[in-house]
């Protein structure tokens, strides 16, 4: 059955629709009775498929203005109820708020307790909870990746990729070999959005917010930036210590609530994280130690390589381009990262990435690329947590 | 390095078309940051080596919109938060990054990178002679002091006679909202 759109221009052409409606079985749908169709009018109206060709002849001999609404009705009806999205509101490819990612949280877990236990890390300064993934199958003495994502505020296609990561593992494992062994060899540690309170501010108040939500003593001005917050060369460089600014390291490393929880955690894990993984936007930028000073890391030579195949995996799929090197000279100096503190406790494989695009949207990156942007990450991330796997130390 | 003057960089880049990604130029250029001055611009001479794509039936298709509305145009979040641009706004989209690179140019040093954020306001000004006139409110981004920059723009276009920033000011943070 097909829903048609036409926009009869005079008298003559609302008389050609009320024939066609006294001749045969048409169901208006705009307006609700032919009795009320005028010139100019948008007129909606579902016709039976084996009349549907002669209908649409029968509008193109009139000249009338129409185009084809709904090809299928069937079809489009039968998708509705296909689509999770009408009943949750979540989808993979749109940006979703902090409630619908929240209830995605339990709901993904509560799909798959084989692959993925949801549990609490913290509380945000505004009271949220922070909540983390654990993804793997169970098994003894298994070694841990941990990735986290929204960082900051405004970058939204970065939590979208936490999602989507954690979508593919659900629905890969098992089918896909790699996926398969990296869960059953290695455990996940995704932490879909850091900054609850700031990622809701940047739906409801300031798109454009990057930093937490917390007050500063004897300011107006509010937050810190949390990726200058952690104890590595704290505040020393590329980090202002003025709350007004964007980039305030805070009263103190780990001053906010939100960078404790997450130095908490891995401090507690500590002796099972081989990796960690940090995700941000944009800039197209796989980053790695040191960002607080230009000395360079031990395993220097081994982590250039890393990232230089890591990019070469994500550009084979749309041939985006990514820069790679170590932070200080790849972006800017900037003390207080997180990626740098998680190197210096002993965490040798510490990336950064800084997502699509490279200014042409910036933090305002449309829906319709964060399905590619997402399958390209996805290759530069299952290639390091391969290779993690097969460095364990 | 240039003794007491500055750092020259030379540079050869490739230009390419927003709208046709095969469609490419290339282009070398000097940029010359002046020492110690914060206030003067940096000095840029090109070269294209071939020649830019004739724009003449889109600048006139969307020339003609503007001039048959019966209201001056008045628009806000361009893009919005989740990305989208109408097609009606794509054209005004486009007009507020080349003037906002004109802005971006006259307001750089070798420690800033600017991008356009986006258009929070544009106001169309009417005129009594053949120019479009819109008054823009945008957002820079400053990468490296990751700030957000509201930047007041008036911009002048015609299909003959392209863009022309007549005025444009920098605003204090709260002049966005």
């Amino acid at each position: 059955q097909k829903v048609f759109r036409v926009i009869p221009q005079n008298d003559e052409q609302v008389a050609i629709i009320n024939t066609l409606a006294s001749n045969t079985e048409v169901d208006f749908w705009q307006p609700d009775s032919v009795t009320l169709v005028r010139p100019k009018m948008e007129v909606d109206f579902r016709v039976e498929a084996d009349i549907s060709s002669e209908v649409e002849d029968l509008l193109k001999e009139s000249g009338m203005e129409y185009r084809v609404l709904i090809d299928n009705l069937q079809a489009a009806v039968d998708a509705q109820f296909d689509s999770k999205a009408r009943t949750t509101g979540h989808s993979y490819e749109k940006y979703n708020n902090w409630e619908t990612i929240a209830a995605w949280t339990a709901d993904i877990a509560a799909q798959n307790p084989d692959l993925v236990t949801r549990s609490v890390i913290g509380e945000t300064y505004e009271g949220r909870p922070m909540y983390v993934l654990k993804m793997g199958k169970s098994g003894p003495n298994k070694k841990a990746i941990f990735m986290d994502c929204g960082f900051h505020a405004r970058e939204w296609i970065s939590p979208a990729f936490c999602q989507w990561f954690v979508k593919e593992a659900v629905e890969t494992y098992g089918k896909d070999t790699v996926m398969t062994t990296l869960l059953d060899s290695l455990d996940f540690y995704v932490l879909p959005v850091v900054n609850i309170d700031g990622y809701v501010y940047t739906w409801t108040n300031d798109r454009m917010w990057r930093k937490t939500r917390s007050k500063n003593a004897g300011s107006f001005c509010i937050g810190t930036d949390p990726n200058r917050n952690f104890n590595a060369g704290w505040c020393s460089l590329g980090a202002s210590r003025r709350p007004c600014d964007s980039t305030y390291c805070g009263s103190a490393p780990e001053s906010e609530k939100e960078t404790k929880a997450l130095a908490d955690f891995i401090r507690d894990h500590l002796s099972t994280i081989k990796a960690y993984l940090t995700i941000h936007s944009y800039s197209q930028l796989l980053l790695f130690p040191y960002s607080y000073t230009y000395d360079l890391p031990s395993n220097y030579e081994e982590l250039n390589t890393i990232a230089r195949d890591a990019s070469k995996q994500l550009a084979s799929l749309y041939n985006t381009k990514y820069t790679y090197g170590p932070g200080a000279t790849t972006i800017y100096p900037a003390a207080g990262g997180s990626d740098d503190w998680a190197y210096d406790q002993g965490i040798k494989y510490s990336f950064t990435f800084e997502l699509r695009d490279t200014g042409k949207y910036g933090f305002v990156l449309p829906e319709s690329q964060i399905k590619p942007t997402c399958e390209e990450t996805l290759l530069a991330v299952k290639y390091i947590a391969n290779y993690v796997l097969e460095h364990l130390y | 390095d240039i003794d007491d003057v500055g750092h020259k960089y030379y540079l050869e880049l490739v230009l390419e078309d927003v709208l046709d990604k095969d469609s490419t130029v290339n282009c070398t250029a000097e940029v010359l940051y002046h020492l110690g001055s914060k206030n003067v611009a940096p000095d840029v001479q090109f070269t294209l080596e071939g020649e830019l794509k004739n724009t003449d039936e889109a600048d006139n298709v969307f020339y003609n919109q503007i001039k048959s509305l019966e209201k001056e145009l008045v628009a806000e979040n361009i893009p919005d938060s989740h990305g989208n641009v109408s097609p009606e706004m794509e054209p005004i989209r486009r007009l507020a990054w080349v003037a906002s690179g004109y802005v971006i140019w006259q307001n750089s040093t070798e420690n800033t990178k600017f991008h356009l954020a986006q258009i929070k306001r544009v106001k169309q000004v009417k005129r009594s002679d053949e120019y479009l006139e819109f008054d823009y409110m945008v957002l820079l981004h400053e990468m490296v002091s990751q700030e957000i920059i509201p930047w007041q723009m008036t911009v002048l276009w015609h299909p003959q006679h392209g863009v022309q920033v007549t005025q444009d000011s920098r605003q204090p943070k709260h002049a966005s909202e």
